[in-house]
């Protein structure tokens, strides 16, 4: 379009797709993303796709939704149907995001409930969550590279992980005790927040890298 | 009564899920298997892996616990209470979030609760490897799917299919 040069006000305006695409849009990346790649498949369709966001944008609400608990996809549903069209947009978003998944699983649920005892389909489903673990390490050292080479984020990660698989304390208490403590070495001010981020592993993907895994 | 022991423990899961769905996989084991015996380990292994192969956010699965104790409405019941409370609570938290978009502290949460996130998945993935790998073959395809997606991006469909017929050719048929 040949508009003149004061896109960047327009730019700060989020945009205002109507409640039947943002969920078309949604519907899409949920049905489409098969092995936990939602995130990438969003940021395809947000992006470039529809143009509603632009990366920075993106990032910012993807990392908004990883600090907020629950899953970041469903999170990031909110966030930006949020963004676009108050409640109602986030409502649309979730749904879309959801219902696939929901009656695809829903559909395997009732057709294994028939044949779990068929060998084949129990040594599949050995394989699948054997390889779910790999595939689970993988993010887990890929969205954690900083977390793990650096420390004292190290000494965190590794108490909470004993707490939970090694002396099985409950969760609540796990969040509202390392939670509380680990915000407070990184207050405001705190000499800790202001460390060098250490490069990762080049085998490491960068940020924008992660968001196709 | 079931119902709304069902709810209230997963709206319980969706609220606690910092680092996302995996963090929350050894309490929701220790909840659905240890505590409430609504299925075994082996279901639970097995309710993973289904959601594994669905479309979407992989842990759509808890609606199978829920249908595997009363049916499509407990498969409701769970969807909703694992679901809504959450996404109420991040409406809000977002809205605030981006109110106290100059507060220093901000920055400190994302800061503190990061390490914490990522040893919460590091126990979710731990707790999977437990209930999934007592072989060498269960240990190879883990250890080559590990290596294969951090050596290069593969999709992770393609990878966890293969890694399910691997295991069915190699222990299923042998």
């Amino acid at each position: 379009m040949s508009e003149p040069v004061t896109t960047d006000v327009a730019a700060a305006k989020p945009a205002r797709p109507s409640l039947g695409r943002i969920f078309k849009i949604f519907l899409m990346a949920g049905g489409i993303s098969f092995g936990g790649g939602v995130v990438a498949y969003l940021r395809e369709y947000l992006v470039r796709g529809e143009g509603w966001l632009n990366d920075d944008e993106f990032l910012d609400a993807l990392e908004i939704s990883q600090t907020l608990p629950g899953l970041n996809s469903v999170n990031l549903s909110v966030v930006v149907g949020d963004r676009m069209r108050g409640i109602v947009g986030a409502a649309v978003a979730v749904a879309g995001m959801l219902l696939p998944g929901m009656f695809v699983v829903m559909t395997l649920g009732v057709l294994w409930e028939q044949q779990h005892q068929n060998p084949m389909v129990k040594h599949f489903l050995i394989g699948v969550a054997v390889a779910a673990v790999g595939l689970l390490a993988t993010v887990t050292v890929q969205l954690g590279h900083r977390q793990f080479t650096h420390w004292l984020d190290l000494s965190l990660l590794m108490i909470t992980f004993a707490a939970v698989s090694v002396f099985h304390v409950s969760l609540v208490v796990v969040l509202f005790t390392i939670g509380p403590v680990a915000v407070w070495i990184y207050r405001p001010g705190s000499h800790h927040g202001e460390r060098e981020v250490k490069l990762p592993h080049p085998h490491f993907h960068r940020r924008h890298e992660l968001l196709r895994n | 009564m079931k119902l709304l022991n069902l709810f209230g423990v997963f709206a319980l899961l969706g609220l606690l899920a910092v680092g996302g769905g995996t963090a929350v996989l050894p309490e929701m084991r220790h909840m659905t298997v240890d505590h409430f015996h609504w299925i075994t380990d082996n279901q639970f292994r097995s309710i993973y892996s289904i959601g594994q192969v669905a479309p979407g956010p992989n842990m759509m699965m808890v609606m199978l616990i829920g249908y595997k104790l009363a049916g499509f409405a407990g498969a409701m019941v769970v969807g909703i209470g694992f679901f809504l409370p959450d996404c109420i609570l991040t409406l809000f938290a977002n809205r605030l979030w981006v109110h106290f978009e100059a507060s220093p502290w901000r920055r400190a949460i994302q800061r503190g609760m990061a390490p914490v996130a990522i040893g919460l998945m590091l126990a979710g993935t731990t707790a999977i490897a437990k209930l999934a790998i007592f072989n060498l073959v269960g240990a190879a395809i883990a250890l080559t799917v590990f290596a294969m997606l951090l050596w290069r991006h593969v999709n992770p469909a393609l990878v966890i299919g293969a890694g399910g017929l691997i295991y069915l050719l190699s222990v299923g048929l042998l």
